[in-house]
């Protein structure tokens, strides 16, 4: 759905979407894939994100997790973390949720062909990033190289284990996951992400970089890229704020100047670097 | 469009009431209730605040008495237009349950047609302002739309300024040169009261045709000019020049500190700012849990709730959210909307418990930069 037809039809109507299959990926967190009732497709672009809406608890900004070349379903992955997230989680295969959406600007993929592209996750942050990862990879050809870094809290707290590890096969993909504290079995790496950075091996003069984690992660993160030598023009972040329409009327996600909702979530980081330092902004 | 002018006799008011109305118009004016002035329907010009005043200062409104005729001698309504066009509460949708999933029926009552009766430059320019907020971007509120498209909008142009009043710094006011369905100017002169118009639509131009009217007369004319002029000269409040650069400037300001010892969070200043557009959904179920609800109301950033994402809210203290309400308002507005999102009415001021004045914070800022 593009722009101009979404400002055709009401953006704050919802509409019912039926829970098609729901798998738990941690100990708080779950991955649900939903349908169009009564039929129809869903398009969006890597993440974008939906407001979520379970009956009569409220509704909520995920941003969407899945296959954008996919059109039959939406995948959200969400963690149970408020008063409508654990509505939603409490629901079943077969229940219906409301969607709005999808929203928001892009990660630049297309724009990114030809170069380097860094993944850099932290947490729950892969989910946004999924849909960027499943496009490069799709495009594969379009690259020089491609490489995913995430850090999670724990072994036992890495998102999408099973997919980290498939990509990780493949020849022409550098996968480094590090988790934050070991547990016996993990022979991976240890400490933050961002020391994954150092010998990544990209070319910094031609790379693009995505980030999306924590905020204390991705501000240490691109510190890390920056002292890589990528420009600041070249790193994109996503950001999360509290949201109520999704569509830039409500006033809640402004950060600075920008709504998160309609300028972001993914933001140039030279175009919001300042507003990165300001405390409570 | 000066050919349009012409001179309306007090005792012809009424008949603008009454074509309105014919027209289809819910008709809103000022009205004195509960000690202050309000924008209210009326029926007629008995329903004016007669020989009303109204005295403001940081953190002060009453009501006076001007002991006159004047129908419009008071500086403006407590609140703008924007709750009669962007109501405070509204019911957007309900759903039921049904199966395992549930059925959604819009709210498809019909918005209602306003023709509001002396608005001030102030309230017209904070229009503007909520125009391009809900209409100039790639969504549009179709609440607002309509409403908004629906109204007829009959200026009273100023005679004097208030207290709090900064207009002319802003330049909002206080003329008005476009955007209006008719433009009066009150002029009583001993026993003369009579209401100099002028058409700025096809609109404004049709009612005034069926007005009991005679010719303005040069006397009229120059009358209503030196009132405007009047009420520009008489503003005691200015906003310092380049205010949007010096406050994006400014963020990590000390000043911040200084201005949360005082704000009190409250909320009053988003409450009564004309173009302050905020709002938040509240979704509710009956008893029963078959039938839910969604409506959206006025929200305020000086609320912990308004930042909340799990784990906390991002502006904590009282600090950050009034320089959240301030930058927004005067500077990163700017780059949002192309147009500053303050018009100088004041009445942040006046509603302000303890009287902080947007114009002396800005000014504070000034100096500490």
């Amino acid at each position: 759905m593009n722009v101009a037809m979404q400002a055709q039809a009401d953006p704050m109507d919802i509409r019912p979407f039926r829970i098609e299959k729901i798998r738990k990926e941690l100990a708080d967190s779950f991955t649900m894939e939903l349908v169009p009732e009564g039929g129809g497709s869903f398009s969006f672009k890597p993440g974008q994100f939906n407001m979520l809406y379970t009956f009569g608890a409220g509704e909520v900004p995920i941003s969407i997790s899945g296959d954008p070349s996919d059109s039959s379903k939406i995948v959200h992955t969400i963690r149970r973390v408020g008063a409508v997230t654990q509505a939603i989680g409490n629901l079943s295969e077969g229940m219906a949720v409301g969607i709005r959406g999808p929203f928001g600007k892009p990660w630049p993929v297309e724009e990114a062909f030809g170069s380097d592209l860094v993944i850099l996750a932290g947490g729950l942050g892969l989910a946004p990033l999924r849909p960027a990862i499943y496009m490069a990879l799709a495009n594969r050809h379009r690259f020089g190289k491609v490489v995913l870094l995430y850090g999670s809290r724990s072994p036992s707290e890495i998102l999408f284990p099973k997919e980290l590890e498939k990509w990780r096969g493949r020849f022409d993909t550098k996968v480094r996951v590090t988790v934050d504290r070991a547990e016996p079995g993990w022979g991976g790496h240890v400490g933050v992400v961002t020391k994954l950075v150092k010998g990544a091996g990209f070319d910094p003069m031609h790379t693009t970089a995505f980030v999306c984690g924590p905020e204390i992660m991705m501000r240490y993160g691109i510190q890390a890229l920056e002292q890589a030598g990528i420009d600041r023009s070249g790193i994109y972040v996503s950001m999360e704020r509290n949201m109520k329409c999704g569509i830039g009327l409500c006033g809640h996600c402004q950060w600075g100047a920008p709504f998160v909702c309609k300028d972001g979530p993914v933001f140039r980081f030279d175009e919001v670097a300042d507003a990165f330092t300001v405390r409570e902004l | 469009m000066a050919n349009s002018q012409a001179v309306i006799d007090r005792r012809d008011l009424g008949t603008l009431f009454t074509l309105l109305t014919e027209e289809g118009y819910q008709v809103i004016g000022p009205r004195a209730e509960d000690g202050a002035i309000l924008y209210a329907p009326v029926s007629g010009p008995d329903d004016l605040p007669r020989g009303m005043g109204d005295e403001e200062e940081g953190g002060h409104y009453r009501l006076s008495n001007r002991n006159d005729a004047q129908l419009f001698g008071h500086t403006k309504a407590v609140q703008g237009l924007k709750a009669h066009l962007y109501p405070a509460r509204q019911k957007l949708w309900s759903a039921e349950k049904a199966g395992h999933g549930f059925r959604v029926v819009k709210d498809s009552t019909p918005q209602p047609r306003y023709a509001f009766i002396g608005v001030r430059a102030c309230e017209l320019a904070a229009m503007f302002i909520q125009d391009k907020v809900f209409e100039g971007g790639p969504y549009t509120d179709k609440g607002y739309a309509e409403r908004r498209k629906n109204s007829f909008i009959a200026v009273v142009t100023c005679n004097h300024a208030g207290n709090a009043c900064f207009c002319a710094s802003q330049k909002t006011g206080p003329d008005v040169s476009e955007g209006f369905d008719l433009k009066l100017a009150e002029i009583l002169d001993g026993s003369r009261h009579v209401f100099l118009a002028e058409a700025g639509s096809e609109k404004g131009r049709a009612v005034l045709e069926r007005l009991p009217k005679q010719a303005a007369e040069e006397g009229d004319k120059n009358a209503a000019a030196a009132q405007i002029d009047a009420a520009a000269k008489g503003q005691k409040r200015a906003m310092i020049a380049g205010v949007a650069d010096l406050l994006a400037a400014n963020l990590e300001s000390p000043h911040w500190e200084d201005v949360a010892k005082r704000c009190m969070s409250c909320g009053n200043c988003t409450m009564v700012c004309p173009t302050c557009f905020c709002s938040t959904v509240e979704d509710t179920t009956d008893l029963s849990g078959l039938k839910a609800e969604r409506s959206r109301k006025w929200d305020s950033c000086f609320s912990i709730d308004y930042s909340y994402i799990h784990g906390g809210s991002v502006r904590n203290t009282g600090a950050s959210r009034y320089r959240q309400w301030m930058t927004h308002k005067l500077s990163h507005w700017v780059k949002q909307f192309g147009h500053s999102g303050c018009v100088g009415c004041g009445r942040c001021i006046i509603w302000c418990p303890v009287g902080i004045d947007i114009t002396a914070e800005a000014k504070a800022i000034g100096k500490g930069a």
